[in-house]
């Protein structure tokens, strides 16, 4: 493969030495956990618990409502005391189920299938399904959907998304060192599932240690390749990371599919092996809890539904109390307005940026047309006029900028000298215009 | 819980160190061997006339804006860098009233009353000395002799070497600087009639290297300028038929090698894509050598800029880029 390469593309400091060398730790079991019946992208789960209920760790508390939907579990045992409204990280409110931890630690019934590779794809799938497994990299897209193309779109390629693209994440880059061999078999998993005989795990070269292990993990297997891939921003964007591999160019709005490839993140991946061979749901989840703001960055195995403010306390607390919380990357993360919000599947991180590292989004320039956000947008837009006309309340001339094919990286608004708020421009257009 | 309240915004959260003004301060500073040079051969009434435009630029700026209660714009450093750029293409021996005149027609006329940095069609500097030049022909093409002249015409005035070239052709202007070598020389030192900053050669290569190495500008509008008119001057600058030109004196003299990497390379003013800057940079190189070889004027960059300014907006609307993934023919996927 020659390939790896796409166009456009920007080289933040990465801040990956805070937490690379952390070894994924279990966090301390907090004493009640948020669910969130929303953590997904498409319909909120329907809660099947009551108040008061004892549930164990593991059980369906919500179940979905539509085929784009995925159950949420138990991620404690223990007793449900509410089920109610609480904030998630973009700010919305999100009917929750409450669970107070007993700390017993029950299980539902786990059964290890040694022998799930002989499972049919149909049995894989359900298995995924039930287990209520969505993409880990942060949009929470349900997986059993994207495992069920429809028939006239054969898929013949699955890449693991092991780029990791945004700075200061390192929960891959753990899941890669320390468990390389359930990475590849939920890669198998997903192989078998779609009736793929070619799967590729893209990784950037500046993580040679990810790059080796997962080799010696495949070493032997010829349908498997490891693909390092040049280190830039966003690396990690589905249509990035295909073009890189495959050096196929998925349309402006097709979906990877179109292109006959299913990509699926290095958590997902080890959620789907942990899934079709111990039928375990995704309760847990490896956060990197990392930046300037943080006492002892580290990566945590963390319970779905544990407070943010849990986590940071884990480590070591904030160093100042004024600053910029982010769930997620510093690229296209959320900014949340308050550290009691639960840790979800989608959360891949919480980064803590100090007073001196923000950037105040209040004062910014006009658009000198440098045209540097036209050279870094890997989506070859052109964010300067996008961001001129949403300004100037010209949305539908955005609109003919291709505003719709924006997928709001923030490249754009990371190299523009103005500190223009490209992204936030790009978003308010999008929502005063048809697509 | 945190007690004091935490900081939302927008995504990206993290931005890079860049900013407009460290843009234009850099530039600015760019400029300094060629001041300095300017400075040097052309002494105090350069200094003088430069300082004026400096200090009218940003002046009038200020009081523009303070007059429109807009917020001060005179620390991103665009209204110094306009009265620089202007500054260092005028004749050294001007009346003082006209870097003054020509700043604030520069500032108010072209930016500010076209809606401020970063909405102006033209540049600022060049439609100031478009003005003045059209306004005050003869104080405008009066051209005082280097302090240490090596012309002998005229102790005080002199001719630049275009217009030698222009008016008694290529072989008089080699005499006149003794041979061929010397007058290369002569025009990357700045030994010369001219502009205060554009005799120098040199002072303005180590210059756009500094641009170069800052990443401020791209080889795109530059190399295509002279590039087009390094060919033109060949083919059809010659006095003995075609392809006899001497490309290296039109790249050498006059504001070639100031407006190419300095005035064209504007962000504002050209165009933002890479394609759109070569066209731009071809457009300029063509029509300073059509006003050269054929038209009134010596020296054509300044008129060559301004109308492909007028273009730029046209150029990028034409060239668009190219999508992510967009096909040449609807329903052809790449394979």
């Amino acid at each position: 493969m020659g390939f790896k390469i796409f166009r456009g593309g920007i080289h933040p400091p990465d801040k990956k030495e805070l937490s690379a060398d952390k070894p994924i730790k279990e966090a301390r079991p907090p004493d009640t956990v948020i669910i969130p019946l929303s953590q997904h992208l498409g319909a909120p789960c329907k809660p099947v618990v009551a108040v008061k209920q004892e549930v164990r760790k593991g059980e369906m508390v919500g179940e979905p409502a539509g085929f784009v939907s995925a159950p949420v579990h138990a991620s404690v045992s223990g007793r449900v005391t509410a089920i109610g409204e609480f904030p998630n990280a973009m700010g919305r409110m999100v009917t929750s189920v409450v669970i107070e931890n007993d700390r017993k630690e029950e299980w539902t019934l786990l059964k290890d299938n040694p022998d799930y590779m002989g499972l049919s794809p149909d049995e894989m799938k359900e298995k995924i399904k039930n287990a209520g497994i969505v993409g880990m990299g942060g949009a929470a897209f349900p997986t059993v959907v994207k495992l069920s193309p429809p028939k006239e779109k054969p898929i013949d390629t699955v890449i693991i998304n092991g780029a990791e693209c945004e700075p200061y994440l390192t929960g891959d880059y753990r899941l890669m060192l320390e468990h390389p061999k359930e990475v590849i078999e939920g890669l198998k998993v997903l192989m078998k599932v779609l009736g793929v005989t070619k799967g590729f795990v893209g990784i950037e070269d500046n993580k040679p240690l990810a790059i080796q292990s997962m080799k010696e993990a495949t070493q032997g297997q010829e349908n498997i390749e490891i693909c390092p891939l040049h280190t830039k921003y966003p690396q990690g964007a589905e249509k990035m990371l295909i073009k890189a591999v495959t050096d196929r160019e998925v349309p402006p709005r097709a979906l990877p599919m179109d292109v006959r490839v299913v990509v699926q993140n290095i958590g997902t991946s080890f959620a789907i092996f942990e899934a079709v061979r111990y039928g375990k749901p995704l309760i847990e989840r490896v956060v990197t809890v990392s930046g300037e703001g943080i006492s002892e960055p580290n990566n945590l195995l963390v319970k779905i539904g544990t407070l943010i403010s849990h986590l940071i306390h884990e480590c070591g607390g904030l160093k100042e109390e004024k600053g910029k919380i982010i769930s997620g990357g510093p690229m296209m993360g959320f900014a949340i307005q308050s550290t009691d919000i639960p840790v979800t599947k989608g959360t891949s991180g919480i980064v803590a940026l100090t007073e001196k590292e923000i950037v105040h989004a209040e004062s910014f320039g006009p658009c000198i047309r440098c045209g540097r956000c036209i050279d870094i947008c890997p989506m070859g837009l052109m964010p300067s006029m996008l961001s001129i006309y949403a300004e100037k309340g010209f949305f539908e001339g955005a609109k003919e900028y291709n505003l719709f094919d924006c997928f709001e990286c923030g490249s754009c608004a990371f190299v523009c000298p103005s500190k223009r708020p490209i992204v936030q421009l790009v978003r308010l257009a999008k929502t005063q215009v048809k697509p | 819980m945190t007690e004091k309240p935490l900081i939302i915004s927008v995504s990206p959260h993290i931005k890079c160190g860049e900013t407009t003004s460290r843009i234009m301060w850099s530039v600015s500073a760019s400029l300094l061997p060629a001041t300095l040079v300017g400075a040097y051969y052309f002494g105090s009434r350069a200094v003088i006339t430069v300082a004026l435009c400096l200090i009218a630029s940003v002046l009038s700026e200020y009081i523009f804006l303070k007059a429109m209660k807009k917020e001060s714009a005179i620390g991103d450093g665009s209204a110094f860098l306009t009265g620089l750029l202007l500054g260092l293409n005028l004749p050294p021996s001007v009346p003082f009233y006209i870097p003054i005149v020509g700043s604030v027609f520069a500032i108010v006329i072209t930016k500010q009353l076209f809606g401020g940095l970063g909405y102006n069609i033209f540049n600022p500097a060049l439609i100031g000395r478009a003005f003045l030049l059209v306004s005050f022909p003869k104080l405008m093409t009066v051209w005082s002799a280097p302090a240490s002249a090596f012309i002998k015409i005229d102790a005080l005035t002199t001719a630049t070497p275009l217009g030698i070239l222009k008016e008694n052709g290529e072989a008089r202007l080699i005499e006149l600087f003794g041979d061929k070598a010397h007058l290369y020389t002569q025009l990357l030192i700045g030994n010369h009639a001219g502009c205060i900053g554009e005799t120098s050669g040199a002072a303005l290569l180590i210059g756009a290297a500094f641009l170069f190495y800052r990443k401020y500008i791209t080889w795109h509008i530059p190399i295509s300028f002279i590039g087009t008119a390094a060919a033109i001057a060949w083919i059809f600058g010659g006095q003995e038929g075609l392809f006899t030109g001497d490309p290296l004196l039109h790249i050498l003299s006059g504001g070639m090698l100031l407006g190419a990497f300095f005035m064209a390379t504007d962000y504002v003013t050209s165009p933002s894509l890479k394609n759109g800057q070569i066209i731009f940079g071809i457009g300029c190189g063509f029509l300073t050598m059509l006003i050269r070889l054929k038209g009134g004027y010596p020296e054509g960059v300044m008129f060559a800029i301004l109308i492909m300014n007028a273009f730029a907006p046209l150029i990028d609307r034409g060239v668009k880029s190219k999508i992510f993934g967009a096909q040449k023919k609807p329903g052809e996927a790449k394979q």
